[in-house]
């Protein structure tokens, strides 16, 4: 049990050493305090100790004391809160044209699918100096993707599509953990984040030789439940015309705009009343509970697919 | 053997009455107060025998002690009875029930039968969760996050639930009493600036109780609702949202920090006074923090849910807020320390224990400003690190305070004293075993250990061999008070009305005081913590 005591975690993230930075900020200044308070207490309580000093000298306060000990404290705090916020700001924002790999979490395991089409699970192959964005739901209860070594951590929600992002930047192979409790073996919910030298992440792929991709697999099912006869690739349709509409603005028919993300995609399939596009009646049918959650992220990633030529020209 | 020199024994509350009906039909606050006390010493071993056997399974990685389910509802049931079987009713229940009619020079609290009856809700709650647990057990965490608890898990939820349900109402009458008593039932010249700071920080947390509570109850009768009749409201493929419980809960259940914290600190005041012979420094300072503190404590809930999947403009705001909550806290650590100046200091117990809160609670505070960073809360949410900061903050500082505050006014209550010696020992013990049980856990959190993992990765092992061992310590340290405390109240020397020659007007009364207080009802004159004008006295007792 001794062999291996590391008291740190690994930093295989861009965003890791500003994590850690502000982290070792905020030890420092813990530590002065803590130090600060307690030396003070001690000499107080020690040159102040009542066989020495049995006559107390009364001291009602003093105003200039207690706003430099509220303000000063305020003041350093809104440097933690800068800071802080700014590593969440970048977190929250994936960089264009990050590799996506689509998630599903389940009691207990993790499941991952390449754009490309392989599967794995509990096992995450990725290559290093690459932007990965991690597209999220669960088919259960609420998971939560944590990766130490990358400092993020990331709730997977039933119901709805969660993101996370990172920059890998070291090889090696790294803990993933589910940090949401999720049930009897959710301390089984782990898994490994193994990040490879592009050229042998190549020849990962290649091994594993997926049969068709996410998108294909989704096409194959736009068909299989007729999606296609309302949603034709033309302006005659009952539906929209999905082509080129991922990533637009939608305009609804109570005037609203949305932006046509995942979460839309995913809910326009399972709860088609709730955001109805302007020009179109209520007509479709929901698909709760027919679609399982990998069958949805195949759609959604079909659907995605068909604005694929004008996202390369951007 | 005792050859104390007996007086004629004067009537107290004790032994005005004797038998199991003159205290189970009792209406006297002091009374209801050692019901109190003896219920929630009963749930804080309960919960204690849990929190050992999770250290004992964290032994080895592989968890060997109890298996994955069984495990799964220990920390449940472990968190359930601690937060609102102990924490919760701690300090307001036995110690505010007990000093505050004495503090404000009243006969009793303003509704003495709202009293007794909210002792017995809490009992009928904590029967009810015992049984659920007793019969099955619960595992889905004291936080009942949805869907897992209205739709996954196979346990005894509805049990847990309605148990913490009816007890919240014990909750709400004791607020509703504290806060009319000390509306309306202080001495003549007790004005708001001369009320103890317990009183101010027990009114703090009494506006929370009465406030916040509601919102729970509303909240778990949702979750059985939604687990009994498949009403949807948090699970979505019944329609519900997940994250609207986490709001939900989040709504009460952070205030409910402060409600166990605030009376804590109320504690902290009168013994830091006290011991050091002075009155507070910044008396206005330290009580308007109880209120800023029980205000700002409803605007920050949403802290919980920074990876959740919360707009990361809500998260902005929230992060704020909770930057802004700690301050006053801050403030209440430097006039505590401010309050030591050139003061006149002994070392008894209930001061080693409030040098321990300080200590304990500065550290738990500024750790909690780590999790109020965004982007460091999203590396060490859910992880050790938050199961050492609330602990700093539960343990290290409620823990302690409500440890001090029973050392200081047992001769009140019982009229006798402790041993002075064993007492400090425990103390020791406690701070000792404490800071290696929890500090560890800070470590292993950073490092990415997750909480509530019944097995866990080998290269964890060392430091959760050490926090096991740290237990071990803590529970000699718990384990001797109550043996101490049992063995004063038949061979501790008697009490004087006044051992600590301290300025309350519950040392103003007889130990134990007789059932209606004061014989004559006190006229106030004099401030807070008026040292000044107290004479020294010369004789210190027993020890």
């Amino acid at each position: 049990m001794w062999k291996n005591l590391p008291l740190f975690p690994e930093r295989a993230s861009a965003l890791a050493w500003q994590v850690d930075g502000l982290y070792f900020l905020l030890i420092a200044v813990s530590a002065f305090f803590t130090l600060a308070i307690f030396l003070v207490i001690l000499i107080f309580a020690v040159k102040y100790r009542r066989s020495v000093h049995p006559h107390p000298v009364q001291i009602e306060g003093s105003l200039p004391l207690e706003l430099a000990w509220t303000l000063i404290p305020l003041g350093i705090c809104m440097i933690f809160f800068a800071w802080g916020s700014l590593i969440y700001f970048q977190e929250a924002r994936p960089p264009q044209g990050a590799m996506e790999i689509y998630t599903v979490g389940k009691q207990w395991m993790w499941k991952f699918e390449h754009e490309t089409g392989q599967r794995e699970i509990n096992q995450l192959h990725i290559p290093v100096g690459a932007d990965v964005r991690m597209i999220m739901s669960s088919q259960d209860v609420i998971h939560s993707f944590f990766v130490p070594a990358f400092r993020i951590k990331q709730d997977v929600l039933p119901g709805r599509f969660t993101e996370t992002w990172f920059h890998t930047t070291k090889v090696g192979t790294y803990h993933l953990f589910c940090s949401q409790y999720c049930g009897t073996e959710h301390s089984g919910m782990i898994g490994q984040v193994i990040v490879m030298e592009p050229t042998a992440y190549q020849a990962w792929l290649n091994s594993e030789g997926a049969t068709g991709n996410l998108a294909s697999d989704g096409q194959q099912l736009f068909q299989q439940l007729g999606c296609g006869t309302c949603h034709r690739s033309d302006t005659q349709g009952r539906g929209p015309n999905l082509a080129g509409l991922f990533g637009t603005k939608v305009m609804l028919d109570d005037g609203r705009t949305v932006t046509a993300d995942e979460n839309y995609l995913r809910e326009s399939i399972l709860n088609p009343g709730a955001k109805v596009v302007a020009g179109f009646k209520p007509i479709m049918p929901s698909f709760q509970g027919q679609v399982s959650e990998e069958s949805l992220m195949a759609l959604v990633a079909y659907i995605k697919s068909l604005s694929q030529p004008q996202q390369a020209s951007r | 053997m005792a050859t104390a020199v007996q007086t004629v024994e004067r009537e107290n509350y004790l032994n005005s009455n004797y038998g199991i009906k003159s205290w189970l039909l009792t209406t006297d606050h002091k009374r209801i107060a050692m019901l109190y006390l003896v219920s929630i010493t009963a749930m804080f071993w309960i919960g204690g025998f849990f929190a050992m056997l999770i250290r004992l399974n964290l032994l080895t990685p592989t968890g060997d002690l109890v298996t994955s389910d069984t495990y799964n509802k220990l920390f449940t049931m472990h968190g359930i009875i601690m937060v609102f079987f102990f924490l919760i009713p701690s300090v307001p229940a036995v110690i505010g029930n007990f000093c505050i009619p004495l503090m404000v020079g009243a006969k009793d609290l303003a509704f003495p039968r709202v009293n007794l009856l909210s002792w017995y809700i809490y009992l009928l709650g904590a029967i009810t969760a015992l049984t659920a647990m007793v019969t099955g057990g619960v595992d889905t965490g004291w936080t009942f996050y949805t869907p897992f608890s209205t739709t996954y898990s196979s346990t005894h939820v509805i049990g847990a639930a309605v148990g913490i349900f009816i007890t919240g109402f014990s909750s709400i009458l004791t607020g509703l009493n504290f806060i009319v008593t000390i509306h309306r039932m202080r001495a003549p010249g007790l004005t708001w600036r001369r009320l103890p700071l317990f009183c101010w920080s027990n009114y703090a947390a009494a506006l929370i109780m009465v406030l916040g509570t509601p919102v729970i109850a509303i909240t778990l009768l949702l979750v059985a609702f939604e687990r009994a009749f498949n009403i949807g409201v948090f699970n979505p493929q019944l329609g519900g949202d997940p994250l609207l419980f986490q709001h939900l809960f989040w709504f009460y259940s952070h205030p409910a920090v402060y409600i166990m914290i605030l009376p804590g600190m109320g504690v902290i005041s009168e013994i830091v006074t006290c011991f050091s012979r002075k009155r507070v420094f910044g008396y206005e300072f330290v009580a308007l923090a109880s209120i800023a503190i029980a205000v700002l404590g409803f605007l920050v809930w949403a802290h919980h849910m920074f990876v959740a999947g919360i707009s990361v403009y809500a998260a902005l705001v929230f992060s704020l807020l909770s930057y802004f909550v700690a301050i006053p806290s801050a403030v209440k650590v430097f006039n505590w320390t401010a309050t030591m100046y050139k003061g006149s200091i002994r070392y008894e117990t209930p001061m080693l224990y409030a040098f321990g809160f300080i200590g304990l609670f500065t550290i738990g505070g500024l750790t909690g400003i780590f999790l109020a960073s965004l982007g460091l809360d999203v590396h060490v949410h859910d992880t050790y690190f938050i199961v050492a900061h609330f602990h700093y903050v539960m343990v290290g500082g409620m823990v302690m305070a409500y440890m001090a505050g029973l050392h200081f006014w047992w001769p009140k209550m019982s009229g006798r004293m402790y041993p002075e010696a064993w007492a400090k020992l425990s103390a020791l013990l406690v701070f000792v075993g404490f800071n290696t049980t929890f500090f560890p856990q800070f470590i292993l959190g950073y490092m990415g250990a997750p909480r509530r993992y019944h097995a866990y990765p080998p290269e964890f092992q060392v430091l959760n061999v050490l926090s096991t061992a740290g237990a071990s310590i803590l529970a000699v340290g718990y384990v001797l008070p109550m043996i101490y405390f049992l063995w004063s109240l038949r061979y501790g020397e008697l009490a004087p009305p006044n051992p600590w020659n301290a300025v309350g007007l519950e040392w103003m009364t007889p130990s134990p005081p007789p059932t209606h207080n004061f014989d004559e009802t006190p006229i106030v004159t004099w401030e807070a913590y008026d040292y000044e004008h107290q004479p020294q006295e010369e004789v210190t007792v027993g020890h």
